[in-house]
């Protein structure tokens, strides 16, 4: 009995994380990003600084009306928002976010995470697909590409730390961690997180929905709940994204003091670690301007690739060395 | 919940449950929302102008020689995760580093390659 609650437990924290994180995250971008423009934001909803903002818009999304276009490929238009919103759902069990909490320690985590993260993006290709329509046809390929081009310095980016730590899962890396790593995986860190970005179609690698040439890409012809879904999977995928680095690069629950004097709890260093990469995220989007589909494929093959491979051979040197 | 397939186990419950997340926020819809079809609502929105020809335009796709690229990759690169939690284990040291560069060496000349052939330039 007491270990089908202890499930039942696990699966709501995941579930509450889900629901409630990627919320945080929205609300800070409205915020974080009005006051970086010189505007206020939200103000009303909620009375206070307009906190309740996204639950509103939520309300008023459950509302409207489920407009299917005609011309659409019905079936696969309706799925796409589910296939690109359940896969973050289900990378936040393999996340550990203090020692001994976490969904389940995978063996395989680090493998799990990835594989799973890339099937959000065939969410983007399905409504590209189906809509119908011209511009989300070459937004859903625009997603595609940009995911064959970041996926593989995103891999090897995270095969770095792999090999540094010896072990594929994710508590235990975290385990593994040491402060000096900061330093020697800083290129792959660097990697990582520009790669992820790019995977999430967020400024300034959001050519896929620019909206100056294709209108909204592949989630144009979206409306009401459907496109809720769309962009709650975004705002998900910010918060896997920045959990899953601060997990690999910067050492999860592990804080920078003495435990004794400092002794603030695991779950807080990582929380704090999270929202604070999810901060530059919303910073990069407000700061650069978009890349063009060239520059975005160049930066990858070019840039990113030679660069991860750099770092597998520097972690491949030290560690050996080290041990 | 132990073992191997324990873990999985969960894995599959969370699945259901977000399954059944989206079933619910739909069926929430279905009860909310209102439904007052006709006009032009289903017609195709496109830019906003009436939409002209068929949806699924012809395009020349640029970027497939990156897809091959990728798929070349990507398989290689899987091989790199079980080789990495043995690879420092003691008595392996030496040998599994020279494989790594022997390794890394295949996949750089291949960029390089691909690089010199003026692949990743766009045409």
């Amino acid at each position: 009995m007491s270990e089908v609650l202890e499930v039942a437990l696990r699966i709501v924290l995941v579930l509450g994380a889900f629901l409630t994180l990627p919320l945080l995250v929205g609300q800070t971008e409205h915020k974080a990003m009005a006051h970086m423009q010189s505007r206020l934001g939200p103000m009303y909803a909620g009375g206070f600084h307009g906190w309740a903002q996204l639950v509103a818009d939520g309300v008023k999304f459950a509302q409207k009306e489920d407009v299917v276009p005609a011309a659409a490929d019905r079936a696969v238009f309706k799925l796409a928002p589910a296939v690109a919103l359940i896969p973050y759902l289900v990378v936040i069990v393999a996340i550990p976010v203090a020692p001994g909490w976490v969904g389940h320690d995978l063996d395989a985590g680090l493998f799990f995470v990835l594989a799973v993260m890339g099937v959000g993006v065939l969410g983007s290709l399905m409504a590209g697909w189906a809509s119908a329509n011209k511009f989300s046809l070459l937004g859903g390929l625009r997603s595609a590409a940009q995911l064959m081009a970041y996926e593989l310095p995103f891999l090897l980016a995270a095969a770095s730390v792999a090999m540094a730590a010896g072990t594929l899962s994710l508590p235990g890396i975290v385990d593994a961690w040491q402060p000096w790593w900061l330093l020697w995986q800083l290129p792959g860190a660097a990697v990582f997180f520009l790669a992820g970005l790019a995977e999430l179609q967020r400024p300034p690698f959001d050519m896929p929905v620019a909206d100056s040439e294709i209108i909204f890409g592949a989630y144009t012809e979206y409306t009401g709940l459907r496109f809720a879904l769309f962009l709650l999977a975004e705002y998900a995928g910010i918060v896997v994204l920045c959990a899953l680095t601060t997990v690999l690069f910067l050492g999860g629950w592990k804080g920078p003091f003495d435990e004794a004097l400092w002794g603030a709890p695991g779950v807080v260093w990582t929380l704090a670690k999270t929202m604070l990469l999810a901060f530059v995220v919303i910073w990069l989007r407000v700061s650069y301007p978009r890349l063009r589909e060239d520059q975005l494929q160049r930066l990858a093959w070019q840039g990113l690739v030679p660069v991860a491979l750099g770092q597998l051979a520097l972690t491949g040197v030290v560690a050996v060395m080290v041990g | 919940m132990d073992g191997f397939y324990g873990g999985y186990a969960l894995v599959g419950l969370v699945l259901l449950v977000g399954v059944a997340f989206v079933t619910v926020a739909f069926t929430a819809n279905r009860l909310l929302r209102v439904t007052v079809p006709g006009g032009d609502k289903a017609l195709t929105y496109e830019c906003g102008v009436d939409p002209v020809g068929e949806g699924w335009a012809q395009s020349h796709v640029r970027y497939y020689v990156f897809t091959y690229l990728y798929v070349i990759f990507a398989v290689d690169a899987i091989y790199l995760f079980p080789w990495a939690t043995v690879f420092a284990a003691p008595g392996f040291g030496m040998t599994t580093l020279v494989e790594m560069f022997v390794f890394i060496g295949f996949l750089a000349v291949g960029l390089l390659y691909a690089w010199r052939k003026g692949v990743l330039t766009w045409q």
